[in-house]
C-alpha cells in the first residue's frame, strides 16, 4: 500500500512542475505571438483598476478613520462606528424615505408614459407626422442637467408662465420652489418631460417587429383596433416591458442626484433632500468623509442587491436577463 | 378595411394629444428663447410666454461682452475635444481586444468591466482619489475619470464582433499585424459606430458640469455649464430670500440666465437634427446586446 502512495506522490511531483512550465511557456508564447492584441488591454485595465476598482476599495474608509491628506484607505480601524452613526441618525432615515418616495413616484408615472406614448405614435397614419413628433420628443434627452434645471426654475418661477396661467384663471400665484409640497410633483414631471420620448424608442422598435399577419387574421375575425391592441400589440411588446421594468426596479435607489442638487434649496429640503445629496453635504461641505462614505456604501449595496434580485426574477419570469 | 366611427374619433383625438405633447415639449425651449430677447420689466411682470416682450438684443450683447463667459465657453470646447479623444482611443482599444475570440481571459475581462456598471466607489472615494492624484484644478479631473463608458464599450464590442472574421484572417495571412489590421481594415469599416460613439461622448462631455463643480475652484477653469449653474443658483438664492419683485439684481439674472442657456444649448440644437438618428441606432445596438 505504502509504496503505491509514494509512487503516486512522486508522479505528482514530477507531473505538476511540468504542467506549470507548460502553462507558463504557453502564456508567454501567446503573449509573444499576439502581444499587439494584449497591449491594447493595458491602458483600459489600468483605467478600470485606478478609477473604478480603487474607489471601490476606498469604501473601506466607512470602517476606518480618514484624515484629509492622509492615505485614501484611512488611518485606523474604527469598526462599525460610522454605520451605527447613520442608523441612529434621524436625518438619514428622513432622506432615505424621501429617496424611496421620489423613486417610487418616478417609477409609477415615468415607466408607463413611454409605453403609452409609443402605442399612441403607433396609431398615427401619417409617417411624416410620426417622425416629427418623435424627433421633437427626443430633444430634452440631449440637454445638460443644468439647462433642464434652469428651465424648471424658470417655468415654475413666481412670475413664470405657469403662474401667469394660474393668475389669468383667477388664482393666486404659487411659489413652487419655496413650498416643500411641490417638489416631488415638479421632479416627476420634469423627469417625464425629459425621458418620455427617448424611453419610447425601444418600444417603437418592438412594435415594428410584431408580425403583420397577426393583425390581418384578427381583422378577419372581426376584432376592432382596441381588441387588437389588447390581444396582439401589448403581448408583442411585453418582453420589452418586463426587461425595462427590471432595469428600472434595479435602479430604484438612483434618484437623479444632479437634478436634485440643482433644484433643491433649504426651503424644500423636507421633501427634496435624498440620500445622495445628504451624503454630498456631509462629505464635501462638512468634510466628514468617513461618515458620508458609510452612507454611500449602504446605498450602493442596496442598489446592487436590487439589480441582482430584479435580474434573478426576470430570468425566472421571462427567460430574459441582463447576464 | 373600413374603420369604425369610434376609431376615427380616436385617431383625431390621438393627433390632438400628440400635438399637445409636442407643444409641452417645446414650450420650455421657446420660453427661454422668448425671455432671452425680452425686456427685464416684462419678464418680471410675468408677461413673457412664447413671444418676446419688449424685444431687445442688449442682453445678448452684455453676455457676449463678458470675459468670463468666453473663457468658460472655450473651456467647454477644450474639455469636450480632449475628453472625447481620450474616450475614443480607450474605448476602441478595449472593445476591439475584447471582441477577439482568441484573447485569453476574454470572459474575465468583460465581466471585470461590466461589474463596474452595477457597483461603484461612490462620490467620496472618487473625490479623495482625484485629490490624492493632485488633479484638483487641472483638466485631468474632468477628462480622465469618465474615459471609458462600459455601456458604449459593449455597443462597440458587439459591432466589432459582427465584422466577418475572414476579412482579418486574409489580412493576417498577408502579414498584417494586429495594429495594422485594426487601422487599415477594422476602423474604416466601423465609421458608423465610431461616429455614434464620438457623438455619445461629445454630447455627454459638453453637457457635463458636476466634476468641474467638484474639482475646480478657479473661475478660469469653469466650463460654460458650471458658469450657467452659478448664475442659476445665484438667481434662486435671491428668490428664496424673498427678493422676488422689483429687485434689480434678480431681474438682470433672469435675462442673462436665459441668454446663457440659449448660447449653451445652441450647438446641441444645431447638430441635433443630424445626430439624433445616430443616437437612436446606437441605443438599438446596445439593447440588442443586452
Amino acid at each position: 500500500m505504502k509504496p503505491a502512495v509514494q509512487v503516486q506522490k512522486t508522479a505528482q511531483n514530477i507531473v505538476l512542475p511540468d504542467l506549470n512550465v507548460n502553462k507558463r511557456t504557453k502564456v508567454l508564447a501567446l503573449l509573444k505571438k499576439d502581444w499587439q492584441l494584449y497591449s491594447l488591454l493595458v491602458l483600459p485595465i489600468i483605467y478600470l483598476l485606478v478609477f473604478k476598482y480603487l474607489p471601490m476599495l476606498g469604501n473601506i474608509i466607512a470602517f476606518r478613520r480618514f484624515i484629509p491628506g492622509g492615505s485614501i484607505f484611512g488611518e485606523e480601524w474604527v469598526g462599525l462606528q460610522y454605520i451605527q452613526m447613520f442608523i441612529n441618525d434621524p436625518t438619514f432615515w428622513h432622506v432615505f424615505k424621501n429617496t424611496l418616495m421620489i423613486s417610487s413616484l418616478t417609477l409609477l408615472f415615468c415607466f408607463p408614459a413611454p409605453i403609452i406614448f409609443a402605442l399612441l405614435l403607433n396609431e398615427l397614419t401619417s409617417k411624416k407626422f410620426k417622425k416629427f413628433v418623435q424627433t421633437v420628443s427626443y430633444l430634452p434627452h440631449f440637454l445638460s442637467m443644468v439647462i433642464i434645471a434652469g428651465m424648471v426654475l424658470q417655468i415654475t418661477a413666481g412670475n413664470g408662465p405657469i403662474n401667469a396661467l394660474i393668475t389669468a384663471l383667477g388664482g393666486e400665484p404659487i411659489y413652487f420652489m419655496q413650498e416643500a409640497s411641490w417638489f416631488r410633483g415638479i421632479y416627476v414631471t420634469s423627469e417625464m418631460w425629459q425621458g418620455m420620448g427617448w424611453g419610447a424608442i425601444l418600444y417603437l422598435a418592438a412594435l415594428t417587429n410584431i408580425d403583420e399577419s397577426l393583425y390581418e387574421a384578427a381583422k378577419i375575425d372581426g376584432a376592432n383596433r382596441w381588441k387588437q391592441t389588447i390581444h396582439i400589440t401589448i403581448p408583442g411588446i411585453l418582453p420589452t416591458i418586463v426587461t425595462l421594468l427590471v432595469l428600472n426596479i434595479g435602479s430604484l435607489m438612483a434618484v437623479g442626484f444632479e437634478k436634485v442638487l440643482l433644484l433643491y434649496n433649504p426651503l424644500n429640503y423636507e421633501t427634496a433632500d435624498v440620500i445622495s445629496t445628504y451624503l454630498y453635504r456631509i462629505g464635501l461641505e462638512s468634510s466628514n468623509f468617513s461618515y458620508a462614505t458609510a452612507i454611500g456604501l449602504f446605498e450602493a449595496l442596496i442598489g446592487l442587491t436590487l439589480v441582482l434580485s430584479a435580474n434573478a426574477i426576470s430570468r425566472k419570469l421571462t427567460d430574459s436577463s441582463l447576464w | 378595411m373600413k374603420e369604425s366611427v369610434q376609431y376615427k374619433i380616436f385617431k383625431v383625438i390621438n393627433v390632438l394629444i400628440l400635438l399637445l405633447v409636442v407643444y409641452v415639449t417645446l414650450f420650455p425651449f421657446l420660453n427661454v428663447v422668448a425671455q432671452s430677447f425680452s425686456g427685464e420689466a416684462q419678464i418680471n411682470a410675468g408677461k413673457v410666454g412664447l413671444i418676446p416682450q419688449g424685444f431687445n438684443i442688449e442682453t445678448y450683447q452684455t453676455v457676449l461682452k463678458d470675459q468670463q463667459f468666453w473663457v468658460s465657453y472655450k473651456n467647454t470646447v477644450l474639455y469636450t475635444v480632449v475628453a472625447t479623444t481620450i474616450s475614443m482611443v480607450m474605448t476602441t482599444m478595449f472593445a476591439y481586444a475584447l471582441s477577439k475570440k482568441r484573447l485569453a481571459g476574454r470572459q474575465f475581462f468583460t465581466k471585470f468591466a461590466v461589474f463596474t456598471m452595477f457597483f461603484s466607489g461612490g462620490l467620496i472615494p472618487n473625490y479623495i482619489l482625484i485629490q490624492q492624484l493632485g488633479w484638483g484644478n487641472t483638466i485631468w479631473a474632468v477628462v480622465v475619470p469618465g474615459a471609458i463608458s462600459v455601456f458604449n464599450m459593449l455597443i462597440m464590442k458587439s459591432f466589432f464582433e459582427n465584422i466577418p472574421e475572414e476579412l482579418e484572417e486574409a489580412a493576417s495571412i498577408d502579414g498584417s499585424s494586429t495594429y495594422g489590421t485594426l487601422f487599415k481594415i477594422i476602423l474604416p469599416l466601423s465609421k458608423p459606430i465610431l461616429a455614434t460613439m464620438v457623438l455619445f461622448y461629445a454630447v455627454g462631455n459638453w453637457n457635463s458640469w458636476f466634476s468641474a463643480f467638484l474639482y475646480f475652484d478657479q473661475k478660469e477653469l469653469f466650463p460654460v455649464t458650471l458658469y450657467l449653474r452659478n448664475l442659476i443658483k445665484g438667481a434662486t438664492a435671491g428668490l428664496s430670500t424673498g427678493a422676488t419683485s422689483a429687485d434689480n439684481l434678480t431681474q438682470i439674472a433672469a435675462n442673462i440666465k436665459s441668454v446663457t442657456m440659449v448660447l449653451t444649448v445652441l450647438p446641441i440644437i444645431m447638430v441635433y437634427p443630424f445626430i439624433q438618428k445616430y443616437f437612436v441606432s446606437g441605443i438599438m445596438l446596445g439593447s440588442v446586446k443586452q
